[in-house]
């Protein structure tokens, strides 16, 4: 007689005890250390943050521990733990001006104040695999130069004014108005459209690296073109300051690490608008610039609207369409769902195509 | 302050009171205006988006200590996303669990309708991938939300009568859409089509949750869902023509099980409480046993 | 803020919001029953059942109306203690509590968009008492008909005929809660 699979409790319980000595690997090899891989891997622990919404090296790193590495799944654990998290206050604006840099680029102009500074970038590394790490060995270390700016320099060259700051001051770029109106909160509210820029760079700083990327790239080939130059790329780390009520002031509550960057876009301006040069805009937590880059881009070319710019159909000027996909965690369940059981759906399109097919089939009988 | 989550520690039925509140707004708003999709703020819950988060959610804002919990995916209790949908809820509401749809108080669902009929007092919460039944004829929000809007669901009629055209009816078979009081067309969730005249009149709350997409929607009891059709071609349910080799229910919707490679091939009810009440009263089907 | 205010709010916050809710979406799913609610002792002129709604439905993220008597200080400390809801005009607010005749005219409430039928308030009516007698109650959740003793009709056949949009209502009293979503049509038999 037939029976039906039956035993989902414990065929779950089986998979997540495999699940666990998978993840363990070999356990000749010493078992990966939280600090090891936040130190490490602080790349993969900056985009677990970044698209997990959640400054905390710690736990991002646990969650790349716990996930085998898989950096979507990753994301997914903060992301489920943030949730839960109370809101306890809202920070002040960073000020990026104030910034203590490890690194500061400019492709517009060769100097400026403040320098250029490399800073800790593979950027000319020649990509060859350095077989000495696989030694186990270690290049010899020289002391790591203290960023610049912020608090580590005396007061008055604190802060390192922005590229685009220059721009503005000859009317050669859009000016961008300082605000204080609160911006919407994409994961408190539902996403409405359209949506204006504070909630498309929310969605943007969080969205998929791998799909902003793309979107970006796109426009560069022509697909929303929006003839971006970087500005300026700063990468080091700001104050965060909360106002304390019972205080009455604000108070430094630590610092996070961000990539900034202000596209200046070429524009000839339009039917609302005179020549004058565009901005772009992008931030990300921790070391993330090619998602900082990608993001300034995509910003860009969706503002093509306020811009008087036209729509060509292009992806990355397609809000709704750049909005509505960027987010990986969403992107990945619906993508990854369709592995779980559709007996029903299935078996009503099989009945389905079955009657479509035998009426399908006695007609043509009949017509021969 | 209940409402922090301590390590280790969560809330009753998983969510923070703030949350369920929006929710249960959301709901109201869904009971009120049935069938219209009302946009929430959902939240990331500890399962991934498409197993049902938009379910759950509703299901955490509706739980109370005393229920008793039936949750099933293609219509059975066993399968794996069931179970751990279940156990997440023993975990974290502490409610007690039924398989029997007659006990159970509220009945979280993936894809079906129980076959036993529903009664007051019950809440049915549907998992839900895509709410939008205007989806796949336009996928922009910005333009369904104005469809909705007008009440222009033109589009719809002409995508359903070139079925018609082209194949003699209509090629929907699960999803099919219905059109709530007279206003809203609502997207049943991937129910079969056999399934769509239990949701009209049905004397239990029906509650409807997708999370990705961020919308809950909501038949009060009583109220009349109509499958669209045309004159000239009648909504009619579809289901496999067999009886279930288990049980040999005629009218119960029917899991097909491909039993060897020769072809040969086995019905079962898709509802696997409704099969086991059948064998457990004494009924057989052509390859059951009495139980 | 007067001490009485630190009273009054659920003592086991999660548990008893998620029994007075069922309460509420039965009472609002089935338009003309008559559930009952509490766990909840907000000041005068609150009822229990009015104090509950609050406590179930209101937050620091909506914006809530107080009418005629319940706009007190009493009332007032009691919100902001338990619940954070800004206080806002008839226009603005997501909820409004009142009696019935406070609550006049109800043509400033809102009745959401034709796009967001959902972005309407939610009145919680204050009544003496609630009872199966009065105006006929037909549509979405009743089977047949159900009875309310509504305070009038044509308000309510005017907010009928503006579906979907419309504001919805709770009418409480004592401990007890009844609702009338827009979908009700209301006719005096």
């Amino acid at each position: 007689m037939y029976v039906a699979v039956k035993g989902g409790e414990r065929a779950i319980d089986n998979a997540h005890q495999w699940l666990a000595e998978e993840r363990r690997g070999d356990p000749a090899m010493p078992a990966l250390s939280i600090p090891q891989i936040r130190e490490q891997m602080a790349l993969a622990v900056n985009r677990v943050m970044a698209e997990g919404s959640l400054y905390d090296r710690d736990l991002a790193a646990l969650a790349i521990k716990q996930a085998r590495g898989d950096l979507i799944e990753a994301v997914f654990l903060i992301r489920a733990y943030r949730t839960t998290l109370p809101r306890l206050a809202a920070s002040h604006p960073v000020d990026t001006a104030a910034m203590a840099v490890d690194r500061r680029i400019s492709a517009t102009f060769k100097d400026l104040p403040g320098g250029q500074i490399l800073g800790p970038t593979f950027d000319y590394t020649h990509r060859l695999l350095d077989f000495a790490l696989m030694a186990e060995g270690e290049t010899p270390r020289s002391a790591p130069p203290s960023p610049v700016g912020g608090e580590g320099r005396g007061e008055g060259e604190a802060r390192f004014p922005h590229v685009t700051s220059f721009l503005n001051r000859d009317g050669l770029i859009e000016s961008a108005e300082a605000s204080n109106a609160t911006p919407p909160d994409l994961t408190r509210e539902p996403m409405e459209l359209p949506a204006d820029r504070p909630l498309r760079l929310q969605a943007l700083t969080r969205g998929d690296e791998g799909f902003v990327l793309s979107m970006a790239y796109s426009t560069q080939r022509g697909y929303g073109r929006t003839h971006a130059f970087v500005g300026e790329l700063r990468i080091g780390t700001v104050a965060v300051e909360v106002d304390i009520p019972e205080l009455g002031f604000a108070v430094e509550i630590g610092e996070i690490e961000l990539t900034e960057c202000e596209t200046v876009n070429q524009f000839k301006g339009s039917k609302t608008e005179p020549p004058q040069f565009t901005r772009g805009y992008g931030l990300v937590m921790g070391q993330s610039e090619r998602k900082a880059i990608a993001m300034s881009l995509v910003d860009r070319a969706l503002r093509w609207q306020e811009l008087g710019e036209d729509f060509t159909g292009a992806p990355a000027q397609d809000e709704e369409f750049v909005l509505m996909h960027c987010d990986n965690i969403q992107a990945t369940g619906f993508l990854e769902h369709i592995k779980l059981p559709h007996y029903v759906d299935f078996q009503a399109e099989l009945e389905l195509v079955r009657k479509l097919r035998s009426e399908a089939m006695a007609l043509q009988e009949a017509a021969e | 302050m209940t409402e922090i989550i301590e390590a280790g520690a969560y809330n009753f039925a998983y969510l923070d009171e703030q949350t369920k509140r929006m929710i249960r707004r959301a709901i109201l708003k869904g009971i009120a205006v049935p069938g219209y999709q009302v946009p929430f703020a959902s939240r990331e819950m500890p399962m991934p988006y498409g197993w049902g988060t938009g379910g759950v959610q509703v299901t955490a804002a509706c739980l109370v200590p005393e229920d008793r919990l039936k949750v099933i995916d293609q219509g059975a209790d066993d399968t794996t996303n069931a179970v751990s949908i279940r156990r997440f809820f023993q975990r974290t509401a502490g409610v007690s669990v039924t398989e029997a749809t007659t006990e159970a108080t509220v009945i979280q669902t993936r894809h079906r309708i129980p076959e036993t009929p529903l009664t007051e007092g019950q809440i049915l919460v549907y998992q839900v991938p895509i709410p939008e039944p205007l989806r796949f004829l336009e996928p922009r929000e910005t333009e369904t939300r104005k469809m909705h809007e007008l009440e222009e669901y033109g589009l719809m009629h002409v995508k359903l009568y070139e079925d018609i055209a082209r194949h003699g009816q209509i090629a929907t078979s699960y999803a099919y859409p219905v059109k709530v009081e007279g206003r809203y067309v609502m997207d049943p969730s991937p129910i079969p089509k056999f399934d769509n005249p239990k949701l009209s009149g049905n004397p239990a709350i029906q509650l409807f949750g997708a999370g990705r997409e961020q919308r809950i929607y909501a038949l009060p009891p009583w109220t009349e869902a109509v499958s669209l059709d045309f004159d000239d071609h009648p909504f009619e349910t579809s289901k496999a023509p067999h009886d279930c080799d288990l049980c040999g229910a005629r009218d119960s919707y029917l899991d097909e099980v491909i039993t060897d490679d020769q072809g040969g091939r086995m019905f079962v009810c898709s509802d696997t409480d409704f099969c086991a009440g059948r064998r457990a009263k004494g009924h057989t089907g052509r390859l059951g046993e009495a139980a | 803020m007067i001490a009485d205010a630190l009273e009054g709010g659920f003592t086991e916050a999660p548990v008893q919001s998620a029994r007075a809710f069922r309460e509420i979406l039965e009472a609002m799913a089935r338009p003309g029953t008559i559930r009952r609610v509490q766990g909840a002792a907000p000041p005068q002129p609150l009822s229990v059942a009015a104090g509950v709604a609050l406590l179930v439905l209101t937050d620091p993220t909506t914006r809530l109306h107080l009418a005629g008597q319940a706009d007190c200080p009493a009332v007032r400390d009691w919100v902001a203690f338990h619940i954070g809801a800004p206080v806002v005009g008839a226009e603005e607010a997501d909820f409004a509590v009142g009696t019935w005749a406070a609550l006049q005219p109800v043509s400033r409430f809102r009745i959401g968009q034709p796009d967001y039928p959902d972005r309407s308030a939610t009145l919680i009516v204050e009544c003496d008492r609630l009872v199966n007698h009065g105006p006929a109650l037909t549509g979405p959740g009743i089977e047949t008909v159900s009875w309310l003793n509504l305070p009038e009709t044509a308000t309510f056949r005017a907010n009928r005929s503006l579906f979907p949009l419309g504001f919805d209502c709770l009418f409480t009293a004592g401990q007890q809660i009844a609702g009338l979503p827009r979908s009700t049509r209301v006719e005096n038999l």
